[in-house]
């Protein structure tokens, strides 16, 4: 074939970019390909292709959407944190003249896919996966408002996670750390498709981001049961409610900010260049009004999921619920108004810094009403230590240290010394590990027994925990040090031996860590194995007080037989104490939304279409995204998309679960 | 929502609706929409902020004043603000459930949107062809940008027209179309202020600067 016409079809794609001649990433291909096929294989063996399409690939259900977004962010977190033992095993060794193990090109990408992933393909699925599946459920709601949007979403951040891990194969990722500023990022400095499969990856996932926080904000106003006033919404719900707020006004600015980069790259505009009016400046602002929101995005679920589990597991009412929720109102604001503490470098002069950085300090006022509120929760409680309440208590203390740094960083002239120092770095793992992963780890202990019907094995649970916690304590705290005595963030090598103890000791961190992971993994397939006796059928086994917890676990399709009735903050609570009667009889077909595959096969096209754009496959761009519109409006004339669950099911639904509570007591 | 909250006659609160009606279909639909249509309106604000910022930026190419024509402009505006009167025509035919009218009226709303983008083609060309493309400087990238990310709204818009033509000469005015032809009336409008901030901003401006 002459080159030309293979340049129309592959694009500037070649065998040269197969990183062949990378020993450890082919190494890598190998052991995925291998454990995919073996995956691929057995799926095929036994015949789940037909279930997996029908049951989960196009449900619509906000139960298997929530969890598909939980199996997503544990598989990216393995790839996102074997990026992070990469880099500690790199700067532990590279000393006294050895260059490590790792070359600069791939050092580069490593520490760049490790911060991509983590944020958009690890925090945020779990934290909207969680939120998908408990809302609906405090809310006495049947699904979500839009659940064919649901699947769309998810299925387009699936897109995205895949653009990013195809980037360890074919090509290579982006070499220019995690937020892209350009010029380093343009064209000029960056030719490759590093920066294209970042750019598209993120757009791809940041549509489905955008559409679920639109969809998650109607849920909880437009479908909470009666009774339920906004004062009367649990916590979780509350501080997910102000989350998907600030998704939908912030995730806007990332797809333009993206999109003007994505111009300056395959048009030659001047939008973040150095000469012909361009200014890079303004995308280190734009970027950062879609960066800090986002920090809040993740950590205030992570907030609700505390309340939560504080009030549960005290067996006492949420002390200052009413702050609680004023206090995550203040947060949602200021979030918008501190963005410039990111780069206080940048010279904007004393008075804009004096702004920001006071804007900032205050930010840790109602974020210490939370705290105050927590503690006072505990207080006179009969506190029941089980695995929820142990990542909480370890969250408070952890959490409250971040704060504490990030008060630090907030005065401007502190900033000069420390601003892109390994301090830095310590600090905002410390806040987004010990706030948002603890957690989601929380929450993952907490909920699962409501999802799958059985609790999680409470040893390599503790397991999972303590390797967790005092590997964090061991990986960051020498980072604090090392920042401290100057050293930057992102270096391969290091010239001073006195510094090489610090990073032998942060990568033995990461080795606990690890440990912990792997030990959180062991925890799931126990309790999969020991499930019997692990066993939950009351639907409430840690004496819990919000709704989720009076329906049966895991929750029929249909969530609750008949819409609850609210009368308290704590509603499932006031209905055990008042003498609930779960109703027997009565029971009418339910109205429901049916499944489709349209979400799937538009978020194919859609990662499709990227990675034409990526590697300039023009063809199957315009074919993709003509195949996208044709699919998209065609969706658009199937009028009929619910179906009712016939009363017949349902009594049968309940009659089980009416035999299982009356075998449980 | 303040059915069934209170305690019931005989004293016994009550936990459950024994008798439930589903929300009615499309709920949620409008209150998404504004939503929606509020993210759209932020991408807009960015690419407004990003003219503000690099609109004076020539780098010693073509400023507003030689580039822009504002009897065009003012043409292209009244197409735009025609097809949304012609629009609300359509919306207060579909009240009256006359589907033909709708449909005509429709149809006009489309030319009308046609022609803006038409006459707004031809000012890029025509400016293009004087060597004022997107890359000569920060400025004409802000500027076709802001404008082009306009046009190609209205683009999507007459594509999602034609779609509701379709659907209500096969289906009629049906709940569902009407909750469609409300949604695409909210964008309709929606692209019509924002080019009223465009006039404003970018051109009349532009040209005063």
């Amino acid at each position: 074939m002459s080159p030309e016409l293979l340049k129309l079809i592959f694009g500037r794609l070649g065998i040269e970019s197969l990183p062949l001649h990378e020993p450890i990433v082919v190494g890598t291909f190998v052991v995925v390909a291998l454990g995919g096929v073996a995956l691929l294989g057995g799926l095929t063996y036994f015949r789940l292709w037909g279930y997996l399409w029908r049951e989960w690939f196009t449900t619509v259900d906000h139960k298997r959407i929530g969890i598909m977004y939980m199996i997503l962010g544990i598989v990216m977190l393995l790839r996102g944190f074997a990026d992070a033992l990469m880099m500690r095993g790199q700067q532990m060794l590279a000393f006294g003249g050895s260059e490590g193990y790792l070359n600069a090109h791939h050092y580069d990408q490593v520490f760049t896919a490790h911060g991509v992933i983590m944020i958009f393909f690890v925090a945020m699925p779990l934290v909207t996966g969680l939120m998908n599946y408990v809302v609906p459920l405090q809310i006495g709601a049947r699904d979500v408002s839009f659940p064919f949007l649901n699947n769309f979403s998810f299925w387009m951040t699936v897109g995205g996670a895949v653009l990013v891990m195809a980037s360890l194969f074919i090509g290579e990722f982006a070499r220019t750390g995690w937020l892209a500023y350009p010029p380093l990022s343009n064209i000029g400095y960056s030719p490759d498709v590093g920066v294209d499969y970042y750019i598209w990856a993120l757009q791809v996932a940041g549509v489905g981001t955008t559409l679920s926080g639109i969809n998650l904000i109607c849920t909880i106003v437009k479908l909470r049961c009666p009774g339920m006033t906004m004062m009367k919404m649990p916590v979780f719900t509350w501080t997910s409610l102000c989350t998907n707020v600030l998704i939908v006004a912030s995730f806007p600015v990332l797809t333009v900010v993206l999109a003007l980069l994505s111009l300056d790259r395959y048009v030659g505009t001047n939008f973040f260049t150095n000469d012909f009016g361009g200014s890079p400046m303004m995308y280190v602002n734009l970027i950062w009004i879609w960066g800090h929101p986002e920090v809040y995005i993740l950590v205030l679920p992570a907030f609700g999921i505390f309340s939560e589990v504080t009030s549960a597991f005290s067996g006492k009412r949420l002390f200052g619920y009413t702050s609680m929720v004023y206090a995550t109102v203040v947060i949602t604001i200021l979030s918008y108004l501190v963005w410039l503490h990111h780069f206080f470098t940048m010279g904007s002069g004393a008075s804009v810094n004096s702004f920001f950085g006071i804007t900032t300090m205050i930010i840790s006022i109602p974020t210490g009403a939370k705290m105050f509120n927590w503690l006072f929760t505990m207080y006179r409680g009969r506190i029941r230590y089980e695995l929820p309440m142990m990542w909480t208590i370890a969250f408070m203390l952890t959490f409250v240290i971040g704060g504490m740094t990030g008060v630090l960083l907030a005065v401007p002239p502190a900033d000069f010394v420390l601003h892109n120092s390994l301090f830095l770095i310590a600090h905002f793992h410390n806040v987004i590990i010990g706030g948002v992963v603890f957690g989601a780890f929380a929450g993952i202990n907490y909920w699962f027994p409501k999802a799958f019907g059985f609790k999680l094995d409470p040893f390599w649970g503790k397991m999972s925990f303590w390797f967790w916690v005092t590997g964090f304590y061991l990986a960051f705290m020498p980072l604090y040090v090392l920042g401290l005595m100057g050293v930057t963030r992102r270096l391969r090598v290091f010239d001073d031996p006195s510094l090489q103890i610090w990073f032998v000791i942060a990568a033995i961190g990461a080795l606990f860590v690890f440990i912990g992971i792997l030990s959180m993994l062991m925890q799931f397939a126990v309790s999969l194995l020991k499930r019997e006796q692990l066993k939950d059928v009351t639907g409430d086994p840690w004496d819990a007080r919000t709704l989720e917890w009076a329906t049966s676990s895991p929750p029929p399709d249909y969530n609750f037989a008949f819409t609850p009735v609210v009368h308290d903050n704590d509603a499932w609570w006031d209905m055990k104490k008042r003498g609930y009667q779960r109703p027997l009889t009565g029971f009418k077909p339910i109205h429901m939304p049916a499944s489709t595959g349209t979400g799937i096969i538009l978020a194919g096209f859609a990662t499709a279409m990227g990675f034409g754009l990526i590697w300039y496959m023009w063809w199957l761009a315009a074919a993709s995204f003509i195949a996208m519109l044709a699919v998209g409006i065609g969706h658009t004339f199937n009028y009929h998309r619910d179906f009712d669950i016939p009363a017949e099911d349902v009594i049968r639904t309940e009659d089980a679960r009416t035999k299982l509570l009356a075998g449980a007591k | 929502m303040t059915i069934a909250v209170n305690p019931t006659q005989t004293g016994e609160p009550v936990f459950y609706l024994a008798d439930e009606h589903p929300h009615p279909e499309g709920w949620s639909t409008s209150l998404g929409f504004w939503i929606y249509l509020m993210s759209d309106c932020l991408i807009f604000a960015i690419l407004f902020a990003t003219f503000g910022v690099l609109g004076g930026n020539y780098a010693a190419g073509p400023a507003p004043k030689d580039l822009f024509d504002l009897n065009l402009v003012a043409v292209n505006t009244s197409m735009l603000l025609l097809s949304s009167i012609t629009y609300g025509f359509a919306m207060l035919t579909m009240q009256q459930n006359k589907i033909a009218q709708t449909q005509m009226w429709l149809a006009i709303t489309g030319l009308f949107g046609a022609a803006f983008i038409g006459i707004e083609l031809t000012e890029f060309a025509h400016m293009i062809h004087e060597g004022a493309t997107p890359q000569r400087s920060a400025f004409l990238s802000a500027f076709f940008t802001l404008v082009g990310t306009h046009g190609l709204h209205v683009s999507c818009g007459l594509i999602w027209l034609v779609t509701l033509m379709v659907q209500v000469q096969k289906f009629g005015l049906i709940e569902a179309n009407r909750r469609r032809l409300m949604c695409l009336s909210m964008f309709w409008h929606f692209l019509d202020v924002v080019w009223i901030g465009v006039f404003t901003f970018v051109y009349l401006l532009g040209v005063l600067r």
